[in-house]
């Protein structure tokens, strides 16, 4: 009972970690929190592959003098590296485009900004008639 | 330097628009800008060609970046099968990019016009790259760099309409949702397997036999992907991005994002787990994304029907489309995939079509394109009305258009493998789609009130592309052959990899 939690420690972290950002990417209706619970999804996934490649008593993957030294699979560690860039432009584009809705808008909540969609769409449409 | 070139050809139709995009990005002048990207394109256009003639005779080609063997390398192949995507994207994105021009001065402020082609080439050049790659990780990344700067460019059309924005915004989070469900399933399968070269994969993966992690994998994989191929119940965001995008981005990524996204959805069906294709891939394709594919085909069609604004309809009828499409490929059999082939290419040259020649009427009339502004444009646009119709019947499937072959080939592949019922529904299908062709034409052509507008002059440069992509509409409709034998050569390549 014990091992299954703890012995899979980071398995659990990252899975609690990767179900609360899909919940506030989901949920939250501001667009700013939906942001930072994407970041956190992603960072869920970043220890997912940093957990797959650690290996316990492993040291860095550098050479050594000796021959037998087990060391940690370094290419999940590269991906990651990649992956955290990927991530970090993806958050940039987001909040920049949050910044012009806010301009466009004036708020950054959904509901708000579809009423503000529907109440120009009336508008228009009356002009129509 | 010929044989340099021939050499290095699999990177160079990645790296032409790349690096374009980086030196489009800091010029001042627009007119050069677009110059400069017409000829990138132009170029990857060109050394796509020389890849079909290496590709004819060699039928595999494998490129080791940097001299890295695979599997620790990062690989590209061309073959058969990556090489039809490949010619869609460049020649629709030569095609595009001639006729952006003029609505990119309109709808985009000056000073952005220059990065916006930049934007633009780094789209094309992650669509092409997603198809080239072999690696699963590296597929990600282009994954990433096409969606985020097609992200950018929806959002572009804030100038014209605010929407644009929260457009873009619901592409971006749906898109990094549906890439980081992707990453989980190719870190799921590293984890088990130790390698990310896709061919490796599928050498290693049967030897696992029925494994958990590889389910989980599996599933993630394809939901993520799916997301980007706009699959019916995750098409939320293609409407709305679509429909507010500046028009020459709405004609690019109409045409070949969800094309490339779904060669994606083949690539991991068929080929990563091409090997353990019963336990995996079989299932999956028959038992879902069959009737996903039939309520995308019927979901499409009726909202598109309801739909007033042009853009909007049109890329509602996108997500029909991308359901026929998707219906060849899960009925698993090779006339079924050489359909879903044949559909991918004619259907990129229906929709750009379409789009080019509302968005089009959209830059005379210089007004958002609803069904109601557009009566009696067609009397004063000939050229662009003839287009439009054309397309619209290829759309319909009328014969002598491409529209035709396809829809064909679907229901001869459908009838071969599930009986009568499904050619019955995809021809109710289509009859359905004619309410909304019709709805256009009858606005545009027919209609009593009609719109004035003064000195209204049409354009060589807007509808020159148009006749070409209309050309090759009646062209391919009537001399099929060239479509046809090469899906089924990539179907059987498919077919023959699996186990």
């Amino acid at each position: 009972m014990i091992d299954q939690i703890f012995g899979v420690w980071n398995y659990w972290i990252v899975f609690i970690l990767m179900m609360i950002g899909l919940y506030i990417v989901i949920s939250k209706k501001s667009l700013l929190k939906k942001i930072v619970g994407l970041a956190i999804f992603q960072t869920s996934v970043f220890l997912l592959y940093i957990t797959f490649g650690k290996i316990a008593g492993g040291t860095a993957p550098i050479l050594t003098d000796n021959v037998n030294e087990i060391y940690s699979n370094p290419l999940p560690h590269v991906l990651i590296l990649t992956a955290i860039v990927v991530g970090v432009a993806t958050t940039a584009l987001g909040l920049a485009l949050t910044v012009r809705i806010n301009k466009a808008y004036g708020t950054i909540n959904e509901d708000e900004i579809s009423a503000s969609d529907l109440v120009e769409y009336h508008e228009k449409y009356l002009e129509d008639k | 330097m010929m044989p340099f070139i021939i050499k290095n050809l699999p990177i160079l139709i990645v790296i032409t628009p790349l690096m374009f995009s980086l030196i489009v990005a800091v010029l001042n002048n627009n007119r050069l800008a677009w110059t400069l990207s017409t000829f990138a394109s132009f170029l990857t256009m060109i050394f796509t060609i020389f890849l079909c003639f290496e590709v004819s005779y060699k039928s595999n080609i494998s490129y080791y970046l940097g001299n890295w063997p695979p599997p620790l390398g990062i690989e590209y192949v061309i073959d058969r099968i990556s090489i039809i995507p490949i010619m869609i994207v460049s020649v629709i994105g030569l095609i595009a990019t001639l006729f952006a021009h003029n609505f990119f001065t309109l709808e985009i402020d000056e000073k952005l016009v220059s990065k916006t082609y930049s934007l633009w080439l780094l789209t094309i050049a992650g669509l092409i790259g997603l198809i080239t790659t072999a690696d699963a990780f590296n597929l990600f990344v282009f994954l990433e760099i096409s969606s985020l700067s097609a992200v950018a460019l929806v959002a572009l059309g804030s100038k014209v309409d605010r929407k644009a924005l929260v457009a873009g915004y619901n592409y971006l989070i749906l898109g990094a949702v549906g890439a980081t469900f992707y990453v989980i399933g190719v870190g799921l399968l590293y984890g088990v397997t130790g390698t990310l070269n896709m061919g490796d994969l599928a050498q290693k993966i049967p030897a696992l036999g029925l494994n958990k992690s590889v389910i989980v994998a599996f599933t993630f994989m394809m939901l993520g992907i799916m997301v980007k191929a706009a699959v019916f119940p995750l098409h939320i965001w293609l409407p709305n991005a679509y429909a507010y995008a500046p028009s020459p981005v709405s004609v690019l990524l109409a045409a070949t994002a969800t094309k490339v996204s779904i060669y994606i959805i083949v690539r991991i069906s068929y080929t990563i787990f091409g090997s353990s294709y019963e336990i995996y891939s079989f299932e999956s394709l028959r038992y879902i994304l069959l009737y996903l594919a039939i309520l995308a085909m019927f979901a499409g069609t009726i909202m598109a029907i309801f739909e007033k604004d042009v853009k909007k309809l049109l890329a509602h009828s996108s997500v029909a489309q991308i359901g026929y499409i998707v219906l060849g490929i899960s009925l698993a059999t090779s006339p079924g995939i050489a359909s879903s082939f044949i559909h991918l290419i004619n259907h990129a040259l229906i929709k750009a079509g379409l789009f080019m020649s509302i968005v089009a009427m959209g830059y005379y009339t210089l007004k958002r394109i609803d069904v109601k502004t557009i009566a009696g444009l067609g009397r004063q646009l000939p050229i662009t009305f003839f287009s439009f119709v054309i397309c619209a019947l290829s759309l319909a499937g009328l014969p002598l258009t491409v529209g035709f072959i396809s829809k064909l080939y679907l229901i001869k592949a459908a009838y071969m493998s599930e009986g009568i019922w499904l050619p019955f529904l995809i021809l109710v299908s289509s009859a359905l789609s004619l309410i909304y062709i019709w709805k256009l034409i009858e606005g545009l052509w027919y209609s009593k009130k009609s719109l004035k507008i003064e000195k209204i002059r049409e354009l060589p440069e807007i509808y020159l592309p148009l006749l070409v992509i209309t050309f090759l509409n009646i062209y391919f409709g009537i001399d099929a052959g060239l479509i046809i034998d090469n899906s089924f050569i990539a179907s059987d390549a498919l077919m023959s990899g699996i186990r």
